[in-house]
C-alpha cells in the first residue's frame, strides 16, 4: 500500500510586521511545517507501523527550495521519501488557489497511483481548507475532511472515519478506497523526530521536479483568482489596553475584575 | 443569471448560518441584478423551505434525498441545479460540511473558488475578502471569471429577515447511486469529562502561549483565586493535556460567562466563535496584533508569566 501525504510549509508572522507590497517583508517571516500537516504525516506514519503489510509514505510538496527544511522534518519523523514540485511558472503565478496546488499534487498522485492520500485540513497561513477535496474530485477519489479519528479496512477498502463537526458533534461516516482524507489536529500525538531519525532523513530520496517533469504546462495553473491588496484590518477594537509594569496592569486589571464582581 | 445559496442543517435544525447566507445572497443579487435562489437538500425539506423564505428569495428549491449531509449526493444536488439555473455565484457555507462538498462542486462546475471569505463586493467583477496568516492580516481577492464559487465565514452577515412568499419548488435530482461512495453510519457526542465550562461565570482560558503542561499549575491558580474555572483552547486539548470539555469553540463548547479572560490565546476564529457572547473579555497576550484584542474588553499585552503571578498575587493567593 502507498499513502501520499501533503506537506506544506507555512510561512508564520512575527508579532510585529511590515506589509512589502502583496506580502510580508521577509524579516518578519519565519517557516514551519503546517500544524495540520504534521498530523497528516504522523497518521501515515502509524498506519506503516501498525500494518501487515509493506506501506510507503511518500510526501508531496508544492513549493521553493526552502521548503526541504520542513519536507526533511516529515522524512526525519518516519515519511520514506518526497516530491517537491516547483519551477519559474509557479513563482510567477502569484496566488496559488486550491484548484491550483491541486492540480499541480494530483499530477504527482497520477504517478505515484497512492491508496490512500492524507492531507491536514488548511494550511495556517493561507487557510483555504480547500484542497484536499478538490484533488479528491480531480483524482475520482472518495474523500472526508475534517477527520478526527481514521481506521482502514483494507480487506473492504473501506476508511472507517470520524469527522468533527461544530459543537463537540462527530460525524462517523465509511468511506470508499482510494480516498483522500484531510486530518484535524488532535487525531494523534505528533512524534518528535529522533536524532537517528533527523540523520536517516538526510539520506533519504527527495526528488525535485518541474512542472512540465510532472505532465504540466504553464497554462495548467493559470488561477482565474488575483490577489489585490494586503493590508492590516482596521482594528474595532475599543479594547481598554492596560501599560505599565506586569504588577500596574494586573492591579489595573484587578480593579475592573472586581468591580465586575469576580471573587467577591 | 442567478445568485444560488445553499442552506444547511444538522439533526432536524437548521443551521444560523443558512439565513445568514440568505443575507450575502441577496446583497449580491443586488448588485449583480440577477435572481438570488436558495436550495435546500434533504431532511425535512417542507419545513426548511418555510424556513428559508426570506426578503429577497426568489425561489427556494427542495431536494428530498436522504435525512442527513451526505456531500456526494449534496456535490450531485447542487451542481444538477446549477447547470439548471446557471448562477453567476454560488455561495456554500465555510463550515465542516461545507469545506466536505463545496471544493468538489467547484471542481465540477469549473469554477474558481474562494473560500472563508467575510466580505464580498461586485463591481466589475466579485471582490471577496479573506484573511491570511491567522487574521494578521486582510486580503482582496479579484475573481476574473464569469462565475464563481465561495463559502463565506458564519457569524459575518446577519440572519435575512422577513416573510417574503418566495415560491417554495421541488427540485428533482437524478443521483447517481454508484457515484455514492461515502456512507454516514451515526452521530456521536463528545465530552464525557466532569467539568461544565458553560455554567462557569468566570473563565480563565489558556492557550498555547502557556508552553509546557507544567505551567497549567499557574492558570489552575488564578482560577482558584477568582473563584472561576478553566477553559482552554484547543491546542492545549490536541497536546492531551486537558479534558476535551474543557475546550471552547466551533469544535468545542460555547460559552456565555460574564467573564472571560483569555490567557495566551491568540483569537483564532475557530476559538472565538466559541467565546465572543461573553459579557466582559480580557486578554493577556504579548503579541499586539493577535485577533483577540479586536474582541476583548480589556487587554494586557505582556508576558503571561509576570502578569499572572502578580494577578495572583492581588487577588491573595
Ligand atoms: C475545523 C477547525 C475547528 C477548530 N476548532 C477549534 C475550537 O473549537 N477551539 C479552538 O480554540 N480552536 C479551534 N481550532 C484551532 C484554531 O484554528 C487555532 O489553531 C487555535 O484556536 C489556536 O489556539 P491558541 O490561540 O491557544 O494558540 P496560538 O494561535 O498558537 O496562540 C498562542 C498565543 O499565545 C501568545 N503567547 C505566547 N507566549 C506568550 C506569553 N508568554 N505570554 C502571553 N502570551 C503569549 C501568542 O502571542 C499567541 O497569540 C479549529 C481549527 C479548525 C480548522
Amino acid at each position: 500500500m502507498k499513502i501520499l501525504v501533503t506537506v506544506k510549509q507555512v510561512a508564520v508572522v512575527d508579532d510585529e510586521f511590515e506589509i512589502d507590497g502583496l506580502g510580508i517583508d521577509d524579516r518578519y517571516v519565519t517557516h514551519d511545517l503546517n500544524e495540520w500537516d504534521e498530523y497528516a504525516v504522523e497518521e501515515a506514519v502509524q498506519i506503516q507501523e501498525a500494518a501487515d503489510e509493506d506501506v510507503e509514505v511518500v510526501t508531496v510538496t508544492v513549493g521553493p527550495e526552502e521548503s526541504e527544511e520542513t519536507i526533511r522534518q516529515a522524512l526525519a519523523k518516519g515519511a520514506d521519501r518526497a516530491v517537491r514540485v516547483w519551477d519559474d511558472t509557479l513563482v510567477e503565478a502569484g496566488l496559488l488557489d486550491p484548484a491550483t496546488k491541486a492540480r499541480v499534487v494530483e499530477a504527482v498522485a497520477a504517478e505515484e497511483d497512492p491508496d490512500l492520500v492524507l492531507t491536514g485540513v488548511q494550511s495556517a497561513d493561507d487557510g483555504f481548507g480547500a484542497t484536499g477535496v478538490t484533488l479528491a474530485e480531480r483524482l475520482g477519489f472518495e474523500w472526508a475532511a475534517v477527520v478526527n479519528d481514521l481506521e482502514l479496512d483494507r480487506e473492504a477498502g473501506v476508511a472507517a472515519v470520524h469527522r468533527e463537526l461544530e459543537g463537540g458533534i462527530e460525524e462517523l461516516a465509511d468511506v470508499q478506497l482510494p480516498a483522500v482524507l484531510t486530518i484535524q489536529t488532535g487525531i494523534n500525538d505528533p512524534r518528535y523526530a529522533s536524532l537517528r531519525g533527523i540523520r536517516q532523513a538526510q539520506s533519504k530520496e527527495l526528488a525535485v521536479k518541474s512542472l512540465e517533469d510532472v505532465g504540466l504546462s504553464p497554462a495548467d495553473i493559470e488561477s482565474p483568482l488575483e490577489q489585490t491588496s494586503l493590508y492590516e484590518p482596521t482594528s474595532e477594537s475599543d479594547a481598554t489596553v492596560f501599560e505599565g509594569s506586569a504588577e500596574e496592569t494586573a492591579g489595573e486589571l484587578a480593579a475592573v475584575l472586581r468591580e465586575a464582581g469576580v471573587a467577591n | 443569471m442567478t445568485v444560488l445559496t445553499v442552506a444547511e442543517h444538522r439533526r432536524g435544525e437548521l443551521r444560523p448560518v443558512s439565513l445568514e447566507l440568505l443575507s450575502v445572497g441577496r446583497l449580491l443579487a443586488e448588485e449583480t441584478g440577477d435572481e438570488h435562489h436558495t436550495v435546500v437538500i434533504g431532511g425535512d425539506v417542507e419545513t426548511f423551505g418555510r424556513k428559508l423564505d426570506r426578503e429577497g428569495v426568489e425561489t427556494v428549491y427542495t431536494v428530498d434525498e436522504g435525512e442527513e449531509f451526505n456531500h456526494d449526493v449534496y456535490v450531485q444536488a447542487v451542481t444538477q441545479l446549477a447547470e439548471a439555473l446557471d448562477p453567476s455565484l454560488v455561495v456554500m457555507p465555510n463550515t465542516v460540511n461545507g469545506l466536505d462538498y463545496a471544493p468538489a462542486v467547484a471542481s465540477d462546475l469549473g469554477l474558481p473558488l474562494v473560500t472563508d471569505v467575510v466580505d464580498v463586493d461586485y463591481g466589475e467583477r466579485l471582490t471577496a475578502t479573506r484573511e491570511l496568516y491567522g487574521s494578521k492580516t486582510e486580503t482582496t481577492i479579484d475573481v476574473h471569471a464569469e462565475a464563481a464559487a465561495l463559502t463565506v465565514r458564519p457569524g459575518e452577515w446577519p440572519a435575512a429577515e422577513g416573510v417574503n412568499g418566495s415560491s417554495v419548488e421541488p427540485f428533482e435530482v437524478d443521483v447517481d447511486e454508484s457515484a455514492v461512495r461515502s456512507t454516514v453510519t451515526g452521530f456521536e457526542e463528545v465530552g464525557g469529562g466532569d467539568v461544565d465550562i458553560t455554567d462557569a461565570d468566570v473563565l480563565v482560558s489558556v492557550g498555547r502561549g502557556i508552553g509546557e503542561e507544567e505551567n497549567l499549575d499557574l492558570v489552575f491558580d488564578l482560577a482558584e483565586a477568582l473563584d472561576a474555572t478553566v477553559s482552554a483552547s484547543r491546542p492545549l486539548i490536541d497536546n492531551g493535556w486537558l479534558e476535551k470539555d474543557r475546550q471552547v469553540g466551533q469544535s468545542g463548547k460555547v460559552v456565555t460567562p460574564d467573564v472571560y479572560i483569555a490567557v495566551g490565546i491568540s483569537g483564532a476564529v475557530q476559538h472565538v466563535a466559541g467565546m465572543k457572547g461573553a459579557d466582559t473579555i480580557v486578554a493577556i497576550n504579548t503579541d499586539p496584533n493577535a485577533p483577540i484584542f479586536d474582541i476583548a474588553d480589556y487587554g494586557i499585552v505582556d508576558d503571561l508569566f509576570d502578569v499572572v503571578p502578580a494577578l495572583i498575587e492581588e487577588f491573595g493567593g
